[in-house]
């Protein structure tokens, strides 16, 4: 526990330090101050005020940018720490393989989710100051759907580092995954997948194996309880799971995909060359 | 102490080791040689545990890949090239320290013996330290613990004379309870320190030889030389060995590390047209 915590210091403070997460938290902290400035706490839209609005705008951004981050500065640190040999000095230390594995995991887990919650919950103290009402039960599942959300892009960030032997190709491989989950966000390609005579059950099952489109659809679910915006779709997930078990099924189902995910990822690292 | 029997390690269908056969006992002191190419960084992985292979190799009894923390308990590494670290200096110690279970002011004591003050450059980041101070940084690491393995691939290459003096004495200090291996290119480099020569060539063990040395790590030898006329580049050579001249600067007197002497008179060749007397040790040679 003791080299588990130390390694896990040792990421959060080489992290504190790299230009990535100040440019990270820099864009997060930017898009509250944004959405503010651009007064999204004020105006009204189809019944939807105050900081619930701004909450909502907030999550579908870091849905696009969170992700990404997560995964390409996740494998530059583990790829590029094995390229340049600061791994082959650290490991011929006295650390097990599993405390530097598990603790570079939860350092880094830290940094991209403290961030992205900070600026959320610098938001509702602002509002709450400023005495707008702030929904605190949305709050809580938003912030939830975060930790999720970084706590699966993490594991599959350790996964590929684990797998990818140079930067170059854990970097590639990381972008491809992002595109290719983006790409079957799109419930346009689903609705041609339904055309093409695949059942609606079907569709939304492979739609919802992608963590981006379950994000998403919860996301949504918050401020459209009927998910009317996903048309026949919504019918499919309700009778799937009802309306409480997708909430938590969006929770569940991303967390257990980057824990297997980064688990893969660490009997994969101990059973190869670690250099 | 080290225990490597029928190690073999192929990398796709290259076999970088090729059935490797070594028992290193306790106070041995091996040079590991050989050219690039010829399996002595894959060797000292495969000791550190950084890469699966076929065969044995235990660590005063223990497996580095199944019983890591226990086997590298007992190794100081320095490798060849500083990793970049981008961790100040006082976190490295702090880090290193604190997984080998020793107190920081050891590392930093033995980093000071070799002339680094760490509380100076604590603040740093360790790559921006220079070439010399990220090595003394390093070997603190690995002398300022109770390793009973040394695994130092070119210790000394980084270093000034100064330096590389005190560091022999450092391992001098340690001769009769350390194991060591230093891996260089060059013999020369290192063989005035140790006690076996291991050669390694396409992943073989070329050759394996004890040597027979009277020359202890920590003796000094005085040194005479005579000039026969001023020549600033000699005085340049001279920077960091710490002789003193006459006033005219042709007669020259200083002591020289036995372990760098091959080191020494290497340099000094570069001068044998300036030189008309020179004695190094106690009789005129």
């Amino acid at each position: 526990m003791k080299q588990l915590l130390l390694t896990a210091r040792l990421d959060v403070a080489e992290s504190l330090r790299a230009r990535w997460f100040q440019v990270y938290t820099l864009v997060f902290g930017g898009i509250v101050a944004l959405l503010f400035a651009f007064g999204l706490t004020e105006s009204r839209v189809l019944g939807f005020i105050g900081l619930s609005r701004l909450l909502v705008t907030y999550i579908q951004l870091t849905m696009a940018i969170l992700p990404i981050f997560v995964l390409i500065t996740t494998v530059r640190s583990v790829a590029g720490d094995r390229e340049t040999g600061v791994l082959e000095y650290l490991l011929a230390l006295p650390i097990s393989l599993g405390a530097w594995f598990w603790g570079k995991f939860l350092g880094r887990y830290a940094v991209t989710f403290a961030p992205v919650f900070l600026a959320m919950l610098g938001a509702a103290a602002w509002g709450a100051f400023n005495g707008i009402d702030v929904p605190w039960a949305m709050f809580g599942y938003y912030t939830a759907l975060l930790a999720a959300m970084a706590l699966c892009f993490l594991g599959l960030g350790m996964l590929i580092s684990a797998l990818a032997r140079s930067t170059d190709v854990a970097q590639g491989a990381a972008f491809l995954l992002w595109l290719a989950l983006l790409l079957f966000l799109d419930l346009i390609l689903l609705g041609v997948m339904i055309q093409g005579h695949l059942s609606p059950e079907a569709a939304v099952t492979i739609a919802l194996v992608n963590p981006l489109q379950v994000f998403r659809t919860a996301a949504l679910a918050l401020f459209d309880p009927q998910l009317i915006v996903l048309g026949p779709s919504a019918y499919v997930i309700f009778d799937l799971f009802g309306a409480d078990g997708f909430r938590v099924f969006a929770l569940a189902y991303p967390s257990a995909l980057g824990l297997v995910a980064a688990s893969a990822g660490y009997v994969i690292f101990r059973r190869g060359n670690l250099l | 102490m080290i225990l490597i029997e029928h190690l073999v390690k192929t990398f796709r269908r290259v076999r970088a080791l090729d059935s490797i056969d070594l028992s290193i006992g306790p106070s041995e002191r091996v040079a590991l040689v050989g050219s690039n190419g010829a399996g002595k960084t894959t060797l000292i992985r495969c000791l550190l545990g950084e890469y699966v292979c076929d065969g044995t190799v235990r660590i005063d009894g223990f497996d580095p890949r199944r019983q890591r923390a226990a086997a590298l308990a007992r190794i100081g590494f320095v490798p060849q090239l500083p990793p970049p670290l981008r961790m100040p200096v006082s976190q490295l110690v702090g880090f290193s320290a604190a997984l080998c279970g020793v107190e920081p002011r050891r590392i930093v004591a033995v980093a000071g013996q070799l002339g680094l003050d760490v509380e100076a450059v604590r603040a740093r980041q360790f790559v921006s330290l220079s070439g010399g101070m990220k090595q003394k940084l390093l070997i603190a690491i690995a002398l300022g613990r109770d390793a009973r393995v040394l695994v130092l691939d070119e210790p000394a290459a980084s270093l000034d004379p100064e330096a590389r003096r005190i560091f022999f004495d450092l391992l001098a200090q340690r001769l009769d309870e350390t194991t060591m291996i230093l891996s260089s290119h060059r013999l020369a480099e290192v063989s005035a320190l140790v006690n076996r020569v291991v050669e390694m060539d396409m992943g073989r063990v070329a050759l394996d030889d004890k040597v027979a040395g009277d020359i202890a790590p920590d003796i000094r030898l005085p040194c005479r030389i005579v000039l026969g006329r001023f020549e600033p580049a000699f005085v340049k050579a001279l920077d960091g060995w710490e002789f003193a001249a006459d006033a005219e600067q042709r007669i020259w007197h200083g002591e020289i590390a036995g372990p760098d002497r091959l080191r020494f008179l290497g340099i000094m060749s570069r001068y044998t047209g300036l030189v008309i007397s020179f004695s190094l040790g106690d009789d005129p040679q």
